[in-house]
């Protein structure tokens, strides 16, 4: 049982919370390869999906997850700028409350907005992604894989590659990963990197050749080209000859490191076609681990127990 | 009717008094000061032993919200909570809706304020250009006929050089001071934190020092081209103290303030639990070190004047997502009770120096009379009790705003009474108007 009522930001997670919800991710995992992949453990209990920006995968994971559980899962999507002439984020979570849900899963472009849902709400909230700041359940799931490969984390250099100022996957991933032991370094353009890299717990280069034949895991961001406000690159072509996996670079590679991305690739850019089908590519495996956490945080943080899943 | 204010500690360094003393104060100003003083026979006689008698704070920095957004703030309300956090005069920004920009806006701020003694002095700063756009010089000269003190489109940096220097060059002919707030837009982008430890570590976007300072820079050096008075508003960066110490050390006419929220919160204290709207700030929180520079630099004298930038807000602006609450904090009610407690009672600025950055600064800059305790003076006073104890509460506000960067802070010290023109406007902690 986590000490936690909610889920938002990664770094309140001790370690020993951290392994325990890998750990539950590992049996609801055995679920979801099974024909009948359905446990009543949430039986009664409502899940809503805050989807306060366009998401499909996140939103569909997490509608997965808790319906595998047997939650009542309900999506609701509007738009955050909607709260500038409409109803503020504050009325809709106390609309939300008033239907009396048990875990309210959010995703905006305003950093923090989690935060200001728990003010006005009886629900566990999970942060699905809060702008710029940070997304758990993807730094967890990434952990989930990287575990699953390696089977641990203590000393495993594990690449951040990209705009990592814009991202909220590197701002939960990078202390997570720091966390429980590996060494995480972030990578990409100065246009595209936070004024602080040291401050998340991470090593800063600017250039991927430089580290990429020490690293363990090469973890490409997505390129958003919404966020990326003043164009900060010159072009996509410089991008991809810079930061992108192609064969050479995945010929730079340890023999065993992996290439991990959290989805939706952007063929051609961060990732050649050839490196994103590639074996060395989990990004499939995160997608299956991406349910199985959720389970896991979801039965958590509603007071289950690690040990206590009966199927 | 004269009035006695009794057994004060007097301070007034520009009339070299520190000590305890009687003030006998008749029709608005001083009969005398001293001790065993001839008394009249009609006379109102205030105790205010234990107490501190100084001349009345003013505060060249507050935003009124009135005309258009009086559900933040109106002028009357405005004055209560000047008085009632110890100030005897303010002067109101511009950028009101519509903006303070003509003659006849000037003119609608003085109607309202309806001065006489015994109420807030409300000194209106106007618009350097119409709508604070930035595009079209304002009409000074009919602003200043109508009661303007200085100019300012405060709340953006005029981002054409050129036009700043009209401005300049045009409000000096007036002798007005143009009060900047410096904010290079193309530098500061969407900012809403300090761009450093705050943006990485809550994800948000960052507004960085240099699109303050390379602003200052700039206008500095208009000031040293045209000649016109220069007040920087709001500093907030160490480096930005030192650039005005030099150009002032050059004979650059540059005058600057800082407020209490950069003297005593930095970027540290934005919570990632909370993200507090509150602490949001134009410009924002800085780093601990630019902190602890601005107070060194305000008790030696490297800066001017404390101004609040008093912003109210309504409670349900500011219980929004941090990018999409307004900027701003309340800030008239609690300056002097974090100036007592953080600088004044731990010994590290003066009272002669709290006087100077509170009073006779900001009357300077704006061409208010100065106040005095001596013979012949204006009464216009703050009197302090150093001694209490009390709690930053949400309910204790005369403003309407209740947007406060420091609810639940404890201080030490508050205004007790504040006079203006001989008559209270605040009474035992109690607004009279």
């Amino acid at each position: 049982m986590l000490k936690h009522s909610h889920l938002i930001d990664i770094t309140e997670y001790s370690p020993e919370e951290i392994y325990e919800i890998l750990d539950t991710a590992k049996s609801f995992s055995e679920v979801n390869s099974r024909s009948i992949k359905k446990l009543p453990t949430l039986r009664g209990r409502t899940v809503i999906n805050l989807f306060l920006e366009p998401s499909t995968r996140t939103r569909t994971s997490f509608e997965i997850a808790g319906k595998r559980l047997s939650a009542d899962v309900i999506n609701f999507s509007a738009s955050s700028s909607s709260t500038k002439k409409g109803e503020s984020l504050a009325d809709t979570a106390e609309t939300l409350a008033a239907m009396n849900c048990d875990i309210c899963i959010v995703r905006s472009k305003m950093e923090g907005a989690p935060w200001l849902l728990t003010r006005h709400m009886n629900s566990h909230i999970i942060n699905g992604g809060d702008g710029c700041h940070q997304h758990p359940t993807q730094a967890l799931l990434d952990a989930y894989t990287i575990r699953e490969q390696f089977g641990g984390f203590e000393g495993l250099k594990v690449g951040i590659v990209g705009d990592v100022a814009h991202s909220r996957v590197a701002g939960s991933l990078v202390p997570l990963l720091k966390m429980l032991g590996a060494e995480p370094v972030v990578i990409g353009p100065a246009t595209l990197m936070p004024s602080c890299p040291d401050l998340l717990g991470a090593n800063h280069s600017y250039l991927l050749d430089d580290v990429l034949p020490d690293l363990d895991v090469v973890y490409m961001l997505r390129i958003q080209m919404e966020r990326l406000e003043g164009q900060p690159l010159p072009s996509l072509r410089e991008y991809s000859m810079l930061y992108g996996i192609d064969m050479k670079r995945l010929g730079m590679m340890k023999p065993d490191a992996i290439i991990m991305h959290p989805g939706p690739i952007n063929r051609g850019v961060e990732l050649s076609a050839e490196a994103a089908d590639s074996p060395r590519a989990k990004i499939l495996d995160q997608v299956n681990a991406g349910v199985a956490v959720r389970m896991a945080a979801m039965y958590l943080l509603l007071g289950g127990e690690s040990d206590g899943i009966t199927a | 009717m004269a009035l006695l204010l009794k057994g004060a500690h007097v301070v007034d360094p520009r009339a070299s008094v520190d000590e305890v003393c009687d003030v006998l104060v008749r029709d608005g100003r001083v009969v005398a000061c001293g001790t065993n003083l001839e008394l009249p026979e009609k006379l109102v006689v205030k105790d205010l032993s234990g107490k501190y008698l100084l001349p009345g704070m003013a505060d060249v920095h507050v935003h009124f919200r009135d005309p258009g957004l009086e559900h933040k703030e109106d002028i009357l309300s405005g004055m209560r909570a000047a008085a009632k956090g110890g100030y005897t005069a303010v002067a109101p920004m511009a950028n009101t809706k519509p903006a303070i920009d003509s003659g006849s806006m000037i003119s609608y701020e003085l109607e309202k304020a309806a001065w006489e003694p015994g109420r807030t002095r409300v000194c209106p700063v106007g618009a350097c250009t119409m709508g604070l756009k930035g595009e079209v010089l304002a009409e000074m000269g009919d602003m200043v006929a109508a009661g303007a003190v200085a100019f300012s489109d405060d709340g953006h940096g005029i981002q054409n050089g050129g036009m700043m220097r009209r401005v300049m060059d045009y409000a000096k002919m007036f002798n007005k001071p143009v009060m900047s707030h410096c904010q290079m837009e193309d530098i500061v982008g969407h900012g809403v934190v300090n761009e450093g430890a705050a943006s990485t570590r809550l994800g948000l976007a960052g507004w960085p020092a240099a699109g303050e300072e390379t602003q200052i820079e700039r206008d500095i050096e208009l000031a040293r081209l045209t000649g016109c008075h220069l007040h920087i508003q709001h500093l907030t960066t160490a480096r930005a103290v030192e650039i005005v110490a030099r150009a002032k050390e050059e004979g650059v006419p540059v005058t600057c303030e800082v407020t209490p929220h950069h003297l005593f919160l930095c970027e540290d204290d934005i919570d990632a639990r909370t993200y507090d709207t509150n602490l949001k700030m134009n410009p924002p929180l800085r780093t601990h070190d630019d902190m602890m520079a601005l107070r060194d630099a305000l008790c030696e004298g490297l800066i001017d004047m404390v101004s609040t930038d008093h912003a109210p807000h309504a409670a349900h602006e500011k219980a929004l997502e941090f990018n999409l609450a307004p900027f701003g904090t309340t800030g008239l009610e609690t300056a002097l009770g974090l100036l007592m407690t953080h600088l004044v009672l731990p010994g590290k600025m003066s009272w002669q120096r709290l006087v100077q950055v509170t009073s006779i600064a900001p009357r300077e800059l704006i061409g208010l009379e100065q106040a005095s305790i001596s013979e012949g003076g204006l009464a216009d006073y703050t009197v302090v009790d150093p001694d209490v104890c009390w709690d930053v509460r949400v309910d204790d506000f005369a403003s309407k705003g209740k947007n406060s960067a420091f609810i639940g802070q404890k201080l030490t010290g508050r205004a007790t009474d504040v006079y203006t023109a001989g008559y209270a406007s605040l009474e035992d902690g109690v607004v009279t108007f």
